[in-house]
């Protein structure tokens, strides 16, 4: 019994020490620095205290929950249905769905601005047809447009792999018993796809989070946390609040996600 | 439990079955399944029973020329939500997200009953297949006998016109197979409900099926009740396929039936007769001094109950005879046969 612990115990000290060395010890710099400022630990209340910091940090939360319930809707039903119905281009379709992937956030900036800029397609067409230029990039929607297109690709494979092992004979045996589409969808093909939607969606959603490149290629306006902590950081020089800010960003998403998985497995276990 | 819509009669006219991929899996085919018959589809691998047994279903249309009658009614176009058939599978395919008693009560909710309706019916399927003690539990957690029982009560909650059975008994093991097949035959009889079920087991189809369609390449071989597929069989297929079947081949003389190892009386023989096939059991050994048939024994196999031996009699394969387990044989010993003459075929 002894041994038997202490052979896990020197199994496991490689990743004990890896662990340690690159995620607890700068975790808890980090939770110290955000302390060190001025006010001391009470910077860690800036964050409800004072109106701009608790603002942006709601509308970054806001804008990932957005940006990941339009990714799983996108991706859930391109996702289905490319794995179903096999056409000509079908794969090809795929590997420009999921070319994104590899783009910086700069370059889907920048993709968003040539769309939805001042020089924009969506700009010229609405000019074309209504008389008034349409132009959003540089704004929330911009940026939740950017999102969106740089989470698809993460998740619509994600979701065709998942879609790949639903068993069509449940599908088959709910229209037996008188299921229409919407109920299969709802009974069965969603409840099959929830551990992948679960899986994609945190990933979905700590990304929108944590995000940089894009809110910082369109600028400015933009009030998202990440932004907030890079002008504390570079333009205030202000170490201790960017700190204090980056752990609570950190913190909150860790909670919301800890969060989705507990509801969603506890009605896996209600429902089960 | 009293089937509360009465039994459906099934005809299939002209249904043939060609995939996009361009496999023919059912020839042009005509079938008319009466009210309240269980009729059993009995193939090998790949003879297109499943696909038969889905166009039936609603979950595959025949290719153009082909229909569909529920009592008379063309259902050609309706898919299967709407044709108001249970399914069972092979796999179970239930619900795992939901409970044995939500699985049970799934169609019932697609129907809209009320509550306290949906809870008596399931608590009558769950007394009726008889695992009330598994309400509540998570479709992981029953074993395969307990799933299947389960798709079978899902499957009868909502009193379907008709059930349709694919291979449901394949993934247990035998004895469960043996029991649960009891079962079903008497859930069948007893509900007098309409019933199609696919096996490769013709064990299975004898004991289940009022009749048997025997199917070879997407093609019927021989419908029939299970005694005549066994007695008579219509090709030389289904002789093969069904039970085991002697050859010997010899010719007519003098109104007997004349091979290498002796002649068989054979009053009905056709007289063109090249060949005479026959079932084990209409073999007899045939201690006395002048037997019809002469062979050696050419391996003998103890199996309980009785003994098989493999006779040779000079002919390609040894013929196959059972007998009485008491008796030792010796391989290589000679012995006499004789068979049987209302068990001779010629096909
Ligand atoms: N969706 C499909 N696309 C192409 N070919 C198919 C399809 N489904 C079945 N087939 C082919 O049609 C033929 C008949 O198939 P079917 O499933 O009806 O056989 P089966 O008698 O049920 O066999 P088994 O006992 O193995 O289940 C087979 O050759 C099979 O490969
Ligand atoms: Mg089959």
């Amino acid at each position: 019994m002894r041994r038997e612990s202490f052979r896990l115990f020197s199994l496991l000290l490689p990743a004990g020490i890896f662990f340690l060395a690159f995620f607890l010890l700068p975790l808890t710099r980090l939770f110290f620095i955000g302390g060190s400022g001025a006010e001391g630990f009470a910077a860690y209340a800036a964050i409800v205290t004072d109106r701009n910091y608790f603002a942006s940090l709601v509308s970054t939360l806001g804008l990932a929950m957005a940006t990941t319930v339009a990714t799983l809707i996108v991706s859930g039903l391109s996702g289905v249905f490319l794995q179903r119905r096999k056409f000509p281009g079908n794969g090809l379709l795929v590997a420009m769905l999921t070319l994104p992937l590899a783009f910086p956030g700069v370059v889907i900036g920048f993709m968003v601005i040539m769309l939805a800029g001042r020089q924009g397609l969506i700009g010229d067409v609405t000019q074309f047809l209504t008389g008034e230029k349409l132009v959003f990039a540089y704004s929330m929607a911009g940026l939740f447009m950017g999102y969106v297109y740089f989470s698809i690709p993460r998740t619509i494979l994600t979701v065709m792999a998942a879609a790949e092992k639903l068993d069509p004979k449940l599908e088959e045996a709910a229209r037996s018993l008188g299921a229409p589409t919407w109920r299969v969808v709802l009974d069965v093909i969603i409840p099959g796809l929830k551990p992948a939607f679960i899986s994609a969606g945190a990933i979905c959603f700590a990304t929108a989070v944590g995000a940089f490149g894009t809110a910082f290629t369109l600028a400015t306006r933009i009030n998202v946390l990440p932004m907030v902590i890079y002008t504390e950081f570079t333009l205030q020089a202000n170490m201790a609040m960017a700190a204090a800010l980056s752990f609570v960003l950190g913190a909150v998403t860790w909670v919301v996600l800890a969060l989705a998985r507990t509801a969603a497995g506890s009605s896996v276990a209600a429902a089960g | 439990m009293t089937q509360a819509t009465k039994p459906l009669a099934i005809r299939l006219r002209n249904c043939a079955k060609t995939f996009a991929d361009g496999t023919r899996a059912l020839q042009p085919l005509d079938l008319d399944i009466g009210a309240g018959e269980t009729v059993v589809f009995l193939g090998p691998s790949g003879c297109g029973k499943t696909t038969t047994l889905r166009i039936i279903a609603g979950l595959e249309r025949p290719d153009a020329g082909g229909s569909v009658l529920f009592d008379g009614e063309d259902v050609t176009a309706l898919p299967i939500e709407a044709r108001h058939v249970g399914m069972v599978f092979q796999s179970y395919a239930l619900f795992p997200n939901m409970s044995v008693a939500e699985n049970i009560g799934y169609g019932l909710r697609i129907r809209r009953l009320t509550r306290s309706e949906i809870a008596a019916r399931v608590g009558e399927m769950l007394a009726m297949m008889r695992i009330e003690a598994l309400a509540d539990r998570r479709v992981d957690q029953l074993s395969g006998g307990q799933r299947q029982r389960v798709a079978l009560a899902r499957a009868l909650a909502v009193r379907p016109r008709a059930l349709l059975l694919d291979e449901p008994l394949t993934a247990l093991d035998a004895k469960l197979r043996d029991s649960l097949r009891l079962e079903i035959d008497g859930l069948l009889r007893r509900l007098g409900i309409t019933a199609v079920y696919v096996t490769h087991d013709q064990a299975e189809a004898m004991a289940l099926g009022d009749r048997i369609v025997v199917m070879d390449h997407g093609r019927v071989a021989q419908v029939g009740r299970p005694r005549e597929i066994y007695q008579r069989p219509a090709t030389r297929f289904v002789a093969d396929f069904i039970g085991t079947m002697n050859r010997l081949s010899g010719r007519i003389e003098q109104g007997r039936f004349v091979t290498a190892a002796g002649a068989l009386a054979w009053p009905e023989a056709p007289a063109d007769a090249r060949e005479a096939l026959f079932r084990p059991e209409d073999v007899a050994i045939d201690d006395g001094a002048n037997p019809p048939l002469r062979g050696t024994v050419a391996a003998a196999f103890f199996l309980g109950d009785r003994t098989r031996l493999f006779v040779d009699v000079g002919g390609e394969r040894p013929l196959v005879i059972e007998t009485e387990a008491r008796r030792d044989f010796a391989r290589g010993q000679a012995i006499g046969l004789r068979v049987d003459s209302r068990g001779l075929m010629a096909l």
